[in-house]
């Protein structure tokens, strides 16, 4: 039915109600005046009944028209509010046609709007994942990088860095949302960001660089760039500096070798004069004064032989001291030998086509040299000898003589003589770039000698390469510093299982949804029963699956016991940095309070929780919330891994190690590897905290048998 | 009249040949063969001229060269510098702390004989 013609029955309905009432009335008034036998009363009576009947009549048109087009239009606005609240939800209506209308174009809009939020969260989705990548990306580079990379905000408080970095600078001083100014003073830095503000009005590079010596005896040149963002203050048109970026390079060698060099140069030049000097006088009056007598000529030609002995000794020394300086003026990198090999089998082949295999190799050689164009050279090499005499395959080999490298290149049958090896070596390199060096340049250049060599007895005929050795101790400190420590044993004589009730309230939740803290801790040793204490809590938050990283707590505790070698050697931590830290039972209860309400997550959990358990009744501080542990439910996700150690499940799943081995380092890689986990985890059905933590329980009573 | 020239030097090869030279050119030649002495002998003798060695044990030649031109008394006395630093700055030192000639080693004998003329106006 139409509106209008709604309207119109309506309005004939009422118009009906009237007519007849009055029609009544009319009809009642005739027969009372007519005195046809109806009393007063009686006319009263049926006026009054007549009257009810259109009063309820009435009533009964007015309710029906109140639910239909009153209340349905309230509920149907309640029922708007669930939809607002809920984008799946649609409204229906008991109402007339009209409401009908209004409840689809609601459902409509509803529908669009849902749309519209998937939309959105799908763009926040890819945007967070492609944030992701680069962010990926930048922590890859970054590991990469020759230099050391630290990232502040504008306060100097450390927001990014690289491995590099806390080699250089040192782990006790590096570490996310310290003070730059512990490493560098403060004034030299705002020295450098006030020239560069001043650049960047210029719209000069804006960049300043300074040299800084930090731990003793270390140099650092320092290139301090702007990170520009934030809003411009008032209505300056160039962005504001939020932050900055430091690269650090150690020139402490270079500069120790430049010196080197410096003074060998001098040395040559001061210690040569005088013997010239010397030589010169005495030559130039023997043959002047020629008329001296024969005493005073022998004392001349004394001086003479004298001086010119004296010459080449010095000659010798400082040729001796300028080889030494030499080595360090080409970019040469410090390679394990092998592995330059390994990559020279690929490379060879790949450039040439020739099958390339290696002979013996030494592990244990590590060469310095300039990588790059030592393979060139040698696929160049393998590339002549295959265009030349048709040679099929090569071999490599790698061995130790003396205080040298011995890199071969060997072919067999084809002998070549020793001229036509000499051209070989001598020309420069084809397809080498423009201004390429010869093959013998590249060996010169890493300090080297080659030489082209026929085993007749073998039948087959080598490039020798003598390349310099590099001392393990003094080029590879910075690699021992990852390896260092390993991990600690796995712990299981502590329940993780056996919880409070209170522990049990989130059993039902989702991982998903749960908050948690993420811990590690630092220790004396690895007894936590015969007296080893704590000395480092590093932790951090994950809150909706994010990781917090500026929300750490981290805190350094006084054991009040020594300090064993061996535990300063895993965490670097060292006693004069834990004079004067609070004590355990200080630390504890602001650690329980920033954990408060979070299911605690550490990697080897019953380690640390043992370290806390046993501190319970000392502080009375008690850690009852439920715990999930990183190595358990790693090896609920790959039962048949041999490995659980930190590192090897964040390889596994593609987590960037950053700072191990200091409490709050080791604390974030645990989140991120345990946030990894939870949809790995979904997949098998594990969703609440219920099923992880029934799921870890089996594998934690597997794994206690072996 | 006879003029007195010094020679402070620690290198007995260079100062046989320079002493041959200086005495051949009529001077009475003195040699000293560290800072001090060569200070004290001048202080002694006041030569007309001294032949005076940079690097030299107790003294060095810029310091003997610095104590010569504090003292009016020896205003007399003319430098040659005579050294195997040969550095610009050196250079620019040695004339700076009051030396009238500064040669590097090694020189020509001729040349030096030259100076040592000049400097005493002959």
């Amino acid at each position: 039915m139409t509106p209008s013609r709604k309207l119109g029955l309506a309005a004939g309905a009422v118009c009906l109600l009237i007519v007849a009432a009055l029609a009544a009335t009319a009809w009642l008034s005739w027969l009372s005046a007519r005195g046809a036998g109806l009393a007063f009363n009686d006319l009263v009576t049926t006026l009054l009944i007549l009257g009810l009947v259109c009063c309820g009549l009435a009533v009964t048109a007015l309710r029906e028209l109140a639910a239909r087009y009153v209340r349905a239009p309230l509920r149907l606005a309640e029922e708007v509010a669930t939809v607002v609240a809920d984008g799946a939800r649609r409204v229906k209506t008991d109402g007339g046609s009209e409401l009908d209308a209004l409840a689809r174009a609601i459902n409509e809009l509803a529908t669009a709007r849902e749309a519209l939020q998937r939309d959105v969260a799908e763009q926040v989705r890819q945007a967070q994942r492609s944030l992701e990548a680069e962010k990926n990306r930048l922590a890859a580079l970054m590991a990469e990088l020759h230099q050391s990379v630290v990232v502040c905000n504008l306060d100097g408080r450390i927001l990014l860095y690289n491995q590099r970095a806390r080699a250089e600078v040192g782990d006790e001083l590096l570490g996310l949302g310290r003070s730059i100014y512990a490493i560098f003073d403060h004034g030299l830095i705002a020295y450098a960001l006030e020239s560069v503000s001043q650049r960047l009005g210029r719209e000069e590079a804006p960049a300043a660089e300074f040299v800084a010596s930090t731990r003793p005896g270390l140099l650092l040149r320092v290139h301090l760039a702007p990170v520009l963002g934030g809003e411009a203050e008032g209505d300056a048109t160039e962005p504001a500096i939020a932050g900055f970026v430091l690269i650090l390079d150690d020139i402490t060698a270079n500069f120790a070798e430049e010196s080197q060099r410096d003074a060998v140069i001098q040395g040559f030049t001061e210690g040569v004069r005088g013997p010239l000097g010397s030589l010169r006088a005495a030559a130039e009056t023997l043959s002047d004064y020629a008329d001296m007598g024969d005493e005073e000529r022998h004392r001349f030609l004394d001086v003479i032989r004298d001086e010119a002995q004296q010459l080449s000794q010095r000659l010798e020394q400082a040729a001796g001291h300028y080889g030494d300086a030499l080595q360090a003026r080409w970019p040469l990198e410090v390679v394990r030998g092998a592995d330059l090999v390994t990559a020279g089998l690929k490379r060879i082949t790949g450039q040439t086509g020739v099958p390339c295999k290696a002979e013996e190799l030494d592990d244990t050689v590590w060469i310095k040299v300039d990588s790059f164009s030592l393979l060139q050279a040698l696929s160049y090499l393998t590339g002549r000898l295959n265009d030349e005499y048709g040679v099929r395959e090569v071999r490599l080999a790698l061995s130790r003589t003396g205080h040298h490298a011995q890199l071969d290149l060997i072919w067999s049958g084809t002998a070549m003589n020793t001229e036509t090896a000499m051209a070989w070596e001598l020309d420069a390199m084809r397809g080498a770039g423009v201004s390429a060096p010869s093959v013998r340049e590249v060996v010169e250049r890493c300090n080297g000698e080659m030489w082209f060599e026929r085993q007749r007895a073998a039948h087959r005929a080598l490039f020798r390469m003598l390349l310099p050795l590099v001392e393990p101790n003094r080029e590879r400190g910075g690699e021992r510093r990852f390896l260092r420590g390993g991990s600690r044993p796995e712990f299981y004589d502590f329940d993780l299982f056996r919880w409070s009730e209170g522990g049990h309230a989130l059993d039902d939740r989702l991982l998903s949804e749960l908050s948690y803290t993420v811990f590690d801790t630092e220790t004396t040793g690895l007894q936590p029963a015969a007296g080893d204490e704590i000395i480092q809590i590093g932790a951090t938050r994950i809150v909706n699956r994010r990781l917090l990283h500026h929300e750490g707590f981290e805190q350094l505790i006084d054991p009040q016991r020594s300090l064993p070698e061996e535990s300063i050697q895993v965490h670097g931590i060292t006693p004069d940095m834990l004079a004067g830290q609070p004590r355990i039972d200080t630390v504890l209860p602001a650690f329980r309070a920033y954990c408060a309400d979070t299911v605690l997550v550490a990697h080897n959990a019953a380690f640390d929780m043992r370290f806390l358990q046993l501190k319970e009744e000392a502080t009375g501080v008690r850690f009852d919330q439920p715990v999930l542990d990183t190595l358990l439910l790693s090896a609920v996700l790959y039962p048949n891994q041999e490995s659980h150690r930190l590192e090897a499940i964040a390889e596994r799943l593609g987590v960037t190690i950053i700072g191990r081995h200091t409490a709050m380092g080791d604390a974030i890689v645990t989140g991120e590897v345990f946030l990894k986990m939870i949809p790995l985890l979904a997949d098998k059905g594990i969703r609440t905290l219920r099923e992880a933590r029934e799921a870890s329980e089996k594998t934690y009573y597997a794994r206690i048998h072996y | 009249m006879t003029k007195t020239l010094l020679i402070a030097d620690d290198e007995p090869n260079i100062v046989i040949s320079v002493e041959f030279l200086m005495k051949r050119e009529g001077f009475e030649v003195l040699v000293a063969r560290d800072g001090e002495e060569a200070l004290a002998k001048i202080r002694e003798h006041r030569p007309d001229i001294v032949l005076l060695d940079v690097m030299m044990p107790k003294l060095s030649g810029f310091d003997v060269c610095q104590e010569v031109r504090a003292d009016p008394a020896l205003a007399g006395v003319r430098i040659l510098m005579l050294t195997a630093k040969g550095r610009e700055t050196e250079v620019a030192k040695g004339l700076a702390l009051g030396a009238d000639v500064y040669m590097t080693k090694p020189f020509s004998t001729r040349e030096l004989v030259e100076k040592v003329r000049q400097l005493l106006g002959q």
